[in-house]
């Protein structure tokens, strides 16, 4: 789905607040703020971007959206990998003496203003002469002369601008992709020859004995033959391999009936207009196949700027500093790392291999892993896992494994990854088709010995007739247009679903499996309780004050929570790396951080606390605890009448009793565990029966995901990355999930009542076939007026269905 | 009443040109992204406010 920009050239969103708001990117300016231009701007960052734009005539960027822009990172040294002409030609589409073309995926792409903007990069820098913006997929395709500039050039210009390109070990050596827009031209080729057909076929419908209309027949007949033989041979070969493909498995899928009445359709046409017999059903034929070929079509929606497939690749960068031993900095490919390599990890850069920390503080943020937020301090000597966020500051590290040996890589090495689930499901449509055409082909049978004894001359001409108007193109087109609507429809409402069969498998669930950290609880704020001696004004007013200096996560989000107060100048501050830190105002002294730093014998270790001192006197601790989804109590009770609930959490048992408190009493609670035991959980439970949907968010749930029947990934954010799944749920609509299983329930229900339609059509056709009525005409009223019906009936139905979710 | 092999060989041919046409422009990828091209015809106007001549300015600025 594309969320469409906004465009209003010229006019400004007018924004009354009592804070102004930065000029380019919208943020709330805090205490130094910046004017300039007779602009305010929350940073520097940001202004400078306005600079650039406003030198090289390019404000008009400002002028279609207000406050389009993102602050720029800093990015010193982080491109230096973009220097090696090895790397390089791994991410170029193309390359000569003369032009190279790049393709870059910018995630910060989300208005048109975005589009403006990177689509005039050839007025900031020379070399670069033309830039084109794919909006849905978020990616910019650039061409530049490398004589006059270079990819690491035009990156740089990019994250100054604010619009850093997001380059993972998941683009190395991708090049130029091929696109398949194979089914376009089939849809092409069979929309064409139907048109056609059905004009040459319109005078014969009337059977006018007309003079010049008999004359030119045979003319008009193998004019209609010439537009279906593509058709038969190009358009509708999928039809025909996959029913060959089914029958060789001894499986009759929805294909082998479809296949069958075509190629009858084709047979039979041709015979008769061969020997004169009448005018064939080219009408049908053609119309048969751009019928199923648009459901198919329907059915393909894809949503470009998300991506299901993802594995530790798309997290990883391509390359890291190496340190050698005499002190010299080179990138290197990740995957040349070798055990014992030092390397350097600037910040905001991922551990890219388990490694032990040589030098430097390092803050770790796990949540790519662990979709906890909250970040980890470790000092020199320990062991750092692979996947992990430098936070604050450079660290040299030493590898301990190569990549693919890495504790959280080894996890892709499972077999559940490269299993296909849509192969081993059996859709509603095919197990129909078993039926279907088991009765299919005895009416045809029965009807045609019938016919032998009574009129052989119309044996023939019966059973040929069965196999056409039973060909199920009714049937085929209900579950394409009912499942792609549906798929639209959640799509609408912030729930990405992979592709329509996921549907199908979330009707036949019972059974939830629910990680913790950061799926049923919001991975961005907490809450906190305080426990101990009462504080008094004086002692909360120097609490803020001190939390204020804090850059740490935890003061940050302490602050955050506690009651806004009056600000001190501090007399004394200092912070103590890992401990903690102490201030001072006239003569009041406060210390807030661990328990050893302040003093105070800790009895509870499960929960992340801070803890107080005033003048040494220990006070008391603020405990941090997870703050649960909005609505999650409602949710579960919503889902526990039909479901088996079970929550599966890496973490401690810290929340054991939170959790009891809040969930329903059959829920079963399962902690530590790690993310292989959560597949083997899965697949255990597989063994005996349950189909199990999995709702994760962490790369260590990837594993439990794909080994689930249906695995959701809840994001914060969908444009930024989420693990392999089949289907991308946006957190906001976490308290929904009870809806969307049963809209899925409810669609099969549709699907159902579409085949008991078509089924009527089929017997009313059947009824002309079997008594030997079958004209040209009959059917191509018939199957045009099935199908469409089917399509009318299926889209009211589901577009119903769709409004229960606004409610 | 030949004439009707050429109206005949005339619709055929047309409705070939626009199939040909069709093949065309799928294969220039004219149908890979169908949205962004909607937002970009609106921008014209804004380009043309700009004067062309002048020169690209450096972009060594940082702080």
């Amino acid at each position: 789905m594309v969320t469409s920009p906004s465009l209003h050239p010229g006019i400004r969103a007018i924004v009354y607040m009592s804070t102004p708001t930065c000029y380019h990117c919208g943020d709330a300016c805090d205490a130094n703020i910046i004017k300039h231009d007779e602009k305010e701007f929350c940073c520097n960052g940001c202004k400078t971007v306005y600079e650039i734009f406003s030198e090289n005539d390019l404000t008009c960027y400002y002028d279609m959206q207000a406050a389009p822009g993102a602050t720029p990172l800093d990015i010193e040294g982080k491109y230096d990998f973009l220097a090696q002409d090895a790397i390089i030609d791994k991410l170029l589409e193309f390359k000569d003496d003369t032009l190279e073309i790049v393709t870059l995926y910018i995630p910060h792409i989300h208005c048109s203003s975005c589009i403006w903007v990177l689509e005039n990069l050839k007025k900031l820098q020379k070399g670069i002469s033309d830039s084109q913006v794919n909006f849905g997929k978020k990616n910019v395709r650039i061409s530049y002369s490398p004589k006059e500039t270079n990819l690491k050039e035009i990156v740089i210009l990019l994250s100054n601008i604010g619009y850093e390109p997001y380059i993972s070990l998941d683009d190395f050596g991708k090049g130029a992709s091929a696109i398949n827009r194979s089914l376009i031209y089939k849809l092409g080729v069979a929309g064409f020859a139907f048109g056609n057909v059905m004009f040459l076929s319109f005078p014969e419908y009337f059977e006018v004995d007309e003079y010049w209309l008999d004359q030119y027949k045979n003319l008009f007949r193998w004019l209609m033959f010439a537009f279906s033989v593509p058709v038969l041979f190009y358009a509708a070969q999928d039809y025909f391999i996959s029913a060959y493909k089914g029958l060789r498995a001894k499986i009759l899928n929805i294909d082998v009936p479809i296949a069958l009445g075509a190629a009858v359709l084709f047979l039979r046409s041709t015979v008769e207009i061969a020997f004169d017999l009448g005018s064939g059903f080219f009408d049908s034929f053609t119309g048969l196949i751009f019928f199923l070929l648009l459901g198919k079509f329907f059915q393909q929606k894809t949503y470009s700027f998300l991506s299901f497939e993802r594995n530790y690749k798309s997290y990883f960068p391509i390359a890291v500093t190496k340190i050698n031993k005499d002190q010299s900095e080179v990138p290197i490919q990740v995957y040349d790392i070798k055990e014992g390599d030092r390397l350097l990890i600037r910040n905001h850069e991922l551990i890219p291999v388990d490694a032990i920390l040589i030098k430097g503080k390092a803050k770790i943020d796990y949540s790519f892993v662990t979709g906890e937020s909250k970040v980890i301090s470790k000092t020199s000597g320990d062991k750092l896992f692979a996947g992990g966020k430098q936070t604050q500051g450079v660290i040299e590290i030493e590898a301990l494994k190569a990549v693919e040996q890495s504790y959280l890589t080894q996890l892709w090495g499972n077999d559940v990854f490269s299993k296909n689930k849509e192969s081993a499901f059996e859709t509603l449509t095919n197990s129909i088709s078993k039926q279907f055409t088991i009765y299919v082909l005895s009416i045809a049978v029965i009807a045609t010995t019938y016919w032998l004894f009574t009129d052989a001359s119309k044996a023939m001409n019966v059973f040929t007739a069965v196999l056409i108007i039973a060909c199920p193109c009714a049937i085929a087109l209900a579950a394409p247009f009912t499942l792609g609507n549906i798929l639209r429809i959640f799509g609408r409402d912030k729930f990405y679903l992979k592709n329509a069969s996921v549907i199908e498998r979330l009707a036949k669930i019972n059974s939830i499996i629910f990680d913790k950290t950061g799926t049923i609880t919001s991975g961005q704020s907490a809450e906190a309780t305080y426990e101990g001696m009462p504080l008094s004004t004086e002692e909360s007013i120097l609490l803020k004050s001190s939390l204020r200096q804090s850059n740490h996560p935890l003061s940050r989000s302490l602050y955050d929570l506690l009651a806004s107060q009056q600000i001190l100048t501090l007399d004394d501050y200092q912070e103590h790396l890992g401990k903690g830190i102490a201030a001072k105002h006239n003569s009041n002294e406060i210390k807030i951080g661990s328990a050893q730093f302040v003093g105070a014998a800790d009895t509870q270790v499960l929960n992340t606390a801070v803890h107080i001192s005033t003048n040494n006197r220990y006070k008391g601790k603020f405990t941090f605890y997870n703050k649960y989804r909005q609505g999650l109590t409602k949710l579960f009770n919503q889902l526990k009448n039909y479901y088996e609930l079970t929550i599966l959490s890496g973490d401690n048992d810290g929340e054991f009793e939170n959790l009891k408190k809040i969930l329903p009493s059959k829920t079963k609670l399962l902690f530590n565990q790690k993310p292989e035991d959560k597949l083997e959980y899965i697949a255990h439970h597989q063994t005996e029966g349950q189909r199990i949907l999995m709702i994760g968010d962490g790369l260590n749930d990837a594993g439990a995901l794909a080994q689930s029947e249906v695995g959701i990934a809840i994001s914060e954010n969908v444009n930024v990355f989420s693990p392999a799944c089949d289907a991308i749920l946006d957190a906001t609509k976490f308290n929904k999930l009870s809806t969307y299983l049963d809209l899925s329930k409810q669609a099969i229900k549709i699907i159902k009542w579409a085949f008991v339609l078509s089924f009527m059509y089929n017997i009313v056709g059947l009824y002309f076939a079997v008594t030997g009525q079958l004209s040209p005409v009959i059917a191509a009223i018939l199957m045009p007026l099935s199908s469409i019906s089917i399509v009318i009936f299926t889209t009211v139905c589901t577009n119903i269905l769709g409004k229960k979710l606004k409610k | 009443m030949s004439v009707i092999y050429i109206l005949l060989a005339v619709s055929v041919i047309v409705a070939l040109i626009f199939f040909v046409a069709f093949v065309f422009a799928v294969r220039k990828g004219q149908y890979d992204d169908s949205y962004t091209p909607s937002v970009r015809m609106l921008f014209d106007d804004e380009l043309v406010k700009k004067s062309p001549s002048k020169s690209i300015k450096s972009l060594t600025k940082k702080d």
